[in-house]
């Protein structure tokens, strides 16, 4: 029992510095995609192992904790490919480091297409 | 074939009912499925997603494993980032680049969309029609397909089988 | 022993709170403060998790449910909003 709890405690500690390195990753990168990259990436993981490491503590929550687990797996890339989409779309510039950019390519080509119909 | 649809989105929801409310009394049971079976079939009188789920045995093995290798790819992922995001030359390389998808259904299409998300160095900014548009924290400018290719397929033969 | 490592943990996710803070202030656009908000509710899912272990009250991790998904919603209002699709 007290191997288990330790055990929950240790992996609780891990996520909270993923937790950490999401917060150093969203200060750190230069631009809103790779800051939604950084963000919601490993703030995924360390919240999944911090539920964890309580559920492993307290295995009578094992049942809730997975339904939140289960919860932020489907949500946290939904909202993230959602902000990216958003920030496209308002026309947030990449970072000068950026290569190519095919979207905006392909939004451009759609749009002349239009223009040349009317 | 709206049945299937109903009876797939009716268990799921009568199980986060039973999960949340942590107990199995008749009438806790009997409120859950009267709720649940009136949301299903309001949900989908407009919503076809589960339609296209198949529910064979081979799927079933399939979605296991497609779920062992998601699993593994997520912490690989963090990893990576993790590793990024702490050396002081801060090592990016990011662009947007195109990738093509052969499932046909909405629903394998959101779960590829997803899984490329959570995976190391990607996340999709767009799905139009059968392109996805993939952005990269790390990419080459001369295989650029070829990189495209490798992510999309990784996922793509667990759920053509459990999608089509 | 075990609670001693809970503490430190509760206390580097403190720190990620107030780092995310500082990038919730300097922005420079308005989908930076919305990842920013966003690592911040997921992080405080986790820290309502652990202060449910602390306080030893099941009922928190209802709440921290909760949290969740209104978290989840308000990020999706927020993105159709600056989408003009709302």
């Amino acid at each position: 029992m007290e191997a288990l709890q330790i055990a929950g405690a240790l992996l609780t500690l891990l996520g909270s510095l993923f937790i950490l390195f999401a917060a150093i990753g969203l200060l750190r990168m230069p631009d809103v995609y790779n800051r939604i990259q950084a963000g919601t990436k490993a703030s995924t993981l360390g919240s999944i192992l911090t539920l964890l490491g309580i559920g492993l503590c307290h295995p009578e929550w094992l049942l809730k904790i997975g339904l939140l687990i289960l919860f932020v797996i489907i949500s946290n890339p939904v909202s993230s490919h959602v902000l990216g989409r958003a920030a496209h779309f308002a026309g947030i510039p990449l970072s000068k480091r950026t290569h190519i950019d095919t979207l905006k390519e392909y939004r451009d080509k759609e749009l002349t297409a239009k223009e040349e119909q009317q | 074939m709206k049945l299937k649809s109903i009876l797939i989105l009716f268990i799921i929801l009568l199980a986060f009912w039973i999960i949340l409310n942590n107990s199995v009394s008749p009438l806790i049971l009997l409120t859950g499925a009267v709720i649940s079976l009136a949301i299903a079939i309001g949900f989908c009188k407009t919503c076809d997603v589960f339609n296209d789920l198949r529910l064979t045995p081979r799927s079933f093995l399939y979605t296991f494993l497609y779920l062992w290798v998601f699993l593994i790819e997520l912490v690989k992922s963090n990893f990576d980032i993790a590793f990024r995001v702490l050396s002081p030359s801060l090592p990016i390389n990011p662009g947007i680049i195109t990738a093509k998808t052969t499932l046909k259904s909405k629903m394998g299409r959101l779960i590829l969309a997803n899984s490329i998300t959570l995976t190391p160095g990607t996340f999709t900014v767009d799905i139009i029609d059968d392109k996805l548009f993939i952005h990269c924290v790390n990419m080459k400018e001369e295989e650029q397909e070829e990189f495209g290719n490798h992510i999309v397929r990784k996922f793509e033969k667990y759920l053509e089988v459990i999608y089509g | 022993m075990v609670n001693t490592i809970l503490i430190i943990s509760m206390f580097i996710i403190g720190i990620s709170f107030l780092l995310v803070t500082v990038r919730f202030l300097l922005g420079t656009s308005v989908v930076d403060r919305v990842v920013a908000l966003d690592v911040l509710t997921i992080s405080s899912v986790g820290l309502i998790v652990l202060l449910a272990h602390f306080f030893d009250r099941g009922i928190y991790i209802d709440v921290s449910i909760v949290y969740a998904i209104l978290s989840f919603i308000g990020v999706i209002i927020i993105a159709k909003y600056l989408e003009k699709s709302l």
